[in-house]
């Protein structure tokens, strides 16, 4: 019990990923697969970051200075930023592929005017 | 260890460029293509200095920024990714070359972007292959994904939705890729290959360790359609135009058998790779499956450029079943075999898109007396098609050889026949191309309108065409000839010394 509670967060990446998952697999329409795909990828994202989350951290920056007090060296200290960078290229990436992906969808409703798949696989026989 | 800023500007020269593109394109549409040309030609002439300069001192280093591993970003080229560099750069400048006639006609008004496009493909590849960093390569990766999904959505009327299928099964393969990087980082916090392969040896019982190397794996044979994960390769490759199969076609898979074999050899050590997860048993057994697959299926196709799509999944099985052996003779035929399948699938594709430029059609049983009209182009598919038969001179015979040496040397029979079937397939499978081309009917067919054979002419494809196509085909018989050379100069450095 105390496993599931303490690590909610990444219980909650994984029951997050199998849904996105479950929409790109068993969905017929288009948009909810990609929807489904963006779930996928928000659950990847929501794992980086608690994985540098740390309780009662600060940020890593040495102040120097008048009136710096406290200097967080330590790695217990602060919070790793590296993940959150990480991410943030990662959203980038993530946005473009989803920017690409719904000009492709334009693209599929102009061409056969729907976008359940069955009827296009249809529409193509 | 030499530090260099070759690694780097293979992979600036045409990012820059991608970006020089549309606005030169903007101000004169004419001058898009000799830009991606003299960029590609830089990025080749790069690639083959680095490749030499390893082969003289060993390992070449940049580091990003200044910063030191594991800190910064780290470009590494050493003998494998050198020589999969110049592979890679030198098929995409012939393609460039070759593109010039083949867009004008398919994609007339979208020429600017589709060399945008095209530059910031060739630049995610070489950037996969060059970096030394695991981060950084899932951007690359990303950054050739996206390319090719766009590129392949300007193809024919079921290019779209082919398109999509495969943005969901790429992105399904990044994430799982950068799922992997995540569960590695929290185990070592490094994300340098070079450093991660220090840390994790001791690490190697970890089950994090093991979850972050499957993930891998899934994703790697995502991006390279290895067989039961290749459905999306068969229609995107296939309605895409003719330029871009003939570009992605060759290198996108084999760039992924590329970082495949980079994440076993070098991120993880031969020790768990090969003996503490089963992982070269079932990439041997899938491999098989994919071979077999891969030729049955190539020979129920009447449409040439989706057989040679079969043929690719086919020439992955290769590839992985190389690496599922795992001992010295198999690695060396496995990477052989990425360098030649690069040649051998651009020669095809190459030659498929100046069919489709010349007659429009892909029909096999329509394509009879092409050899009238094409004969050099024809000529030139024969080659292709022999090697990837396996015929002697020509450099698809080596890897099979290799591979097969190598499944003898591990007692693996099974692996034995199977390579030796798929060439049996591979001869049925091109003959069947060729006499439907060259040969005669038997009986005369009286239907035929517009004459018989001697009424068609030469009416060869143009010579901005034919040029890069003589090249490829060259190249398939030098790197044949050559092999030996290639092996002991180049390839034997790759193999990891414990193996």
């Amino acid at each position: 019990m105390e496993f599931i509670v303490c690590k909610y967060n990444y219980w909650i990446y994984i029951v997050l990923m199998m849904i996105g998952f479950y929409a790109i697999i068993g969905k017929k329409n288009l948009v909810k697969k990609l929807v489904g795909m963006n779930i996928f990828q928000t659950a990847l994202i929501l794992y980086f970051v608690s994985t540098a989350a740390k309780k009662g951290a600060t940020i890593p920056i040495v102040s120097h200075g008048h009136g710096a007090t406290e200097h967080a060296i330590h790695a217990a200290q602060y919070v790793n930023p590296l993940p959150h960078v990480l991410m943030l290229t990662a959203i980038v990436v993530m946005v473009s592929t989803f920017g690409v992906a719904l000009a492709l969808i334009i693209m599929i409703y102009r061409r056969y005017k729907t976008l359940e798949e069955d009827e296009i696989l249809k529409a193509t026989k | 260890m030499t530090s260099s800023p070759f690694p780097i500007l293979i992979v600036i020269v045409p990012l820059i460029s991608a970006f020089f593109i549309p606005i030169i394109g903007w101000w004169k549409r004419n001058l898009c293509y000799p830009l991606v040309i003299l960029s590609l030609f830089f990025c080749t002439l790069f690639s083959i200095l680095t490749l030499n300069a390893v082969i003289q001192n060993g390992t070449i280093h940049y580091y990003l920024g200044g910063w030191h591993p594991p800190w910064g970003i780290e470009y590494v080229v050493d003998h494998l990714n050198a020589f999969v560099l110049a592979i890679i750069s030198f098929t995409s400048f012939f393609v460039a070359i070759y593109s010039k006639k083949s867009v004008e006609q398919e994609l007339p008004d979208k020429i600017v972007f589709f060399y945008a496009v095209y530059l910031l493909l060739v630049t995610g590849l070489l950037g996969i292959i060059a970096t030394g960093d695991m981060f950084n390569l899932y951007v690359f990766l990303e950054i050739a994904s996206l390319a090719a999904y766009a590129l392949i959505a300007i193809g024919e009327d079921g290019a779209p939705l082919a398109s999509f299928r495969y943005v969901i099964m790429g992105t399904i393969g990044a994430c799982f890729y950068l799922l992997g990087v995540g569960y590695l980082y929290i185990v070592t916090g490094s994300l340098n290959m070079a450093d991660l392969s220090e840390l994790l040896p001791k690490l190697y019982h970890s089950k994090v360790v093991l979850v972050a190397f499957t993930f891998f794996m899934v994703g790697i044979a995502l991006k390279m359609a290895l067989f039961p994960l290749h459905t999306w390769l068969l229609d995107a490759y296939t309605y895409a135009p003719s330029t871009v199969s003939a570009l992605i076609a060759p290198t996108m898979t084999k760039v992924g058998a590329y970082v495949m074999i980079r994440v076993m050899f070098t991120v993880f050590k031969p020790d768990f790779s090969i003996s503490l997860f089963p992982i070269t048993s079932i990439l041997g057994w899938l491999a098989v499956a994919a071979i077999l697959f891969g030729s049955i299926m190539a020979l129920a196709q009447s449409d040439l450029k989706r057989m040679l799509c079969f043929v690719i999944v086919a020439e992955i099985g290769y590839i992985a079943i190389g690496v599922g052996i795992a001992n010295r003779m198999a690695l060396i035929g496995a990477i052989l075999h990425i360098v030649n399948d690069v040649f051998m699938m651009a020669c095809l594709f190459l030659v498929v898109g100046a069919i489709v430029y010349k007659t429009g059609t892909r029909n096999i049983y329509q394509l009879r007396y092409l050899h009238r009209k094409l004969p050099l182009t024809m000529a030139i598919f024969v080659i292709g098609a022999l090697s990837v038969v396996g015929i002697p001179p020509l450099c698809g015979f080596f890897s099979k050889w290799y591979l097969i040496l190598g499944a003898f040397e591990a007692g693996k029979w099974v692996f034995v026949a199977v390579l030796l079937v798929s060439s049996l397939l591979n001869a049925i499978l091109f003959f069947r191309v060729i006499e439907n081309i060259y040969l005669e009917p038997r009986e005369p067919s009286y239907a035929h309108d517009g004459g018989g054979p001697e009424a068609i002419s030469i009416d060869e494809a143009p010579l901005s065409m034919l040029i890069p196509m003589f090249v490829i085909g060259a190249g398939i018989i030098l790197l044949g000839v050559f092999s030996g050379k290639i092996i002991d100069v180049v390839i034997q450095h790759t193999i990891p010394p414990t193996i």
